[in-house]
């Protein structure tokens, strides 16, 4: 089997076997990639993760990429990248297009406003986990409260309100400096 | 010309949703009020079946949104603009990996950004809430839930399948 080939196996089967993303991928992305092929250590993982937090996209693409690029550069990072996002757009369109037509049914329906209420308690909940990680000091509860203020009273778009927070922390690098 | 603005949206929240899943859900917020490809409504069901189908929580959420307003190529296309911008973006940094992660600037634009995010979600989460949630029943309802989310740690899944349970259960 060709290294290419075994790379699109590996992150097909994280993206095919893991539920949420993120964190919940770590044990899937160990066995296969540390354990199984030792194609990265423990600390590299470790790395990848921290520095994923610390970019822009999805935390598991980012992972998946950088291994990719370590195996195999650029060709390597893109078939690591094609291959953990391809169950995704397979199941989701499938299940989206099911869904359509079962709109109209009465019991979907049902089961939807219930889980339409229970997707907001779940947002809500990740919030205040959100929160407590976020907000450690008086500063960042001024940059919560500030934010959340000008959501709620002005039409701000998220990309906006990002640049505004990401701004104060370039004035508080400089002056510090 | 719909695939070129739907990669170009979803490059953009690539590019600004920082910190994984449910991140995209104020991005996604502002589509629903820029564009007519899905409702707000809509966007409260891709999150659960984001959250309850296998892979990432982003990917899946920018697949299900591509779709409702494109087909299977919008679908395609909104994957492909959310995961560029992190190729690239990784591909650069792999060159100077551990003097990024222990970058000051970073650390500081990273530790304004996280309660921004935060309260995005809130709003975002506010607004999901105003056109969920009508009348009293659906409030008791909500508030029940959410104190079994809170108190005991399940994952989503689970929720999600017992959301749709009581919903069924109690027509709601």
């Amino acid at each position: 089997m060709s290294e290419y080939r075994k790379i699109f196996v590996s992150f097909f089967k994280i993206g095919l076997f893991t539920f949420g993303g993120g964190y919940a991928m770590m044990p899937l992305f160990r066995q296969e990639l540390i354990d199984k092929h030792k194609y990265i250590t423990e600390n590299e993982l470790i790395d990848y993760y921290s520095i994923g937090q610390c970019t822009p996209g999805v935390i598991a693409v980012n992972v998946a990429t950088f291994t990719g690029y370590k195996i195999k550069g650029v060709s390597g990072a893109a078939v690591a990248t094609l291959a953990i996002v391809l169950p995704s757009l397979v199941i989701i369109m499938a299940l989206a297009g099911i869904l359509q037509v079962l709109s109209d049914n009465q019991i979907v329906s049902h089961a939807f406003a219930g889980i339409r209420i229970g997707v907001i308690a779940l947002i809500l909940n990740e919030v205040i986990h959100l929160f407590k990680k976020a907000v450690t000091s008086r500063l960042q509860l001024g940059i919560f409260a500030i934010i959340l203020a000008v959501l709620l009273l002005g039409n701000v778009s998220a990309i906006m309100a990002v640049m505004m927070a990401a701004g104060v922390g370039v004035v508080r690098f400089m002056r510090l400096k | 010309m719909i695939y070129a603005i739907l990669f170009y949206e979803f490059f953009k929240i690539g590019l600004f949703a920082i910190g994984g899943g449910m991140v995209t859900i104020p991005f996604l917020f502002d589509l629903t009020k820029k564009f007519d490809w899905f409702s707000a409504e809509e966007l409260t069901d891709m999150i659960a079946v984001s959250q309850s189908t296998p892979g990432p929580v982003g990917v899946n959420m920018a697949t299900y949104a591509g779709f409702q307003a494109a087909g299977v190529g919008g679908g395609i296309m909104a994957t492909f603009g959310l995961v560029v911008p992190s190729v690239i973006i990784v591909i650069m940094v792999s060159k100077l990996l551990r003097c990024c992660a222990e970058n000051r600037l970073l650390g500081e634009v990273m530790a304004a950004i996280r309660p921004a995010v935060a309260a995005l979600i809130l709003q975002a989460g506010f607004e999901l809430f105003k056109l969920s949630v009508k009348d009293y029943y659906a409030g008791a309802f909500a508030a029940a839930f959410f104190a079994l989310v809170y108190f005991y740690k399940k994952s989503p899944i689970f929720y999600i399948i017992l959301a749709a349970v009581l919903g069924i259960i109690f027509k709601l």
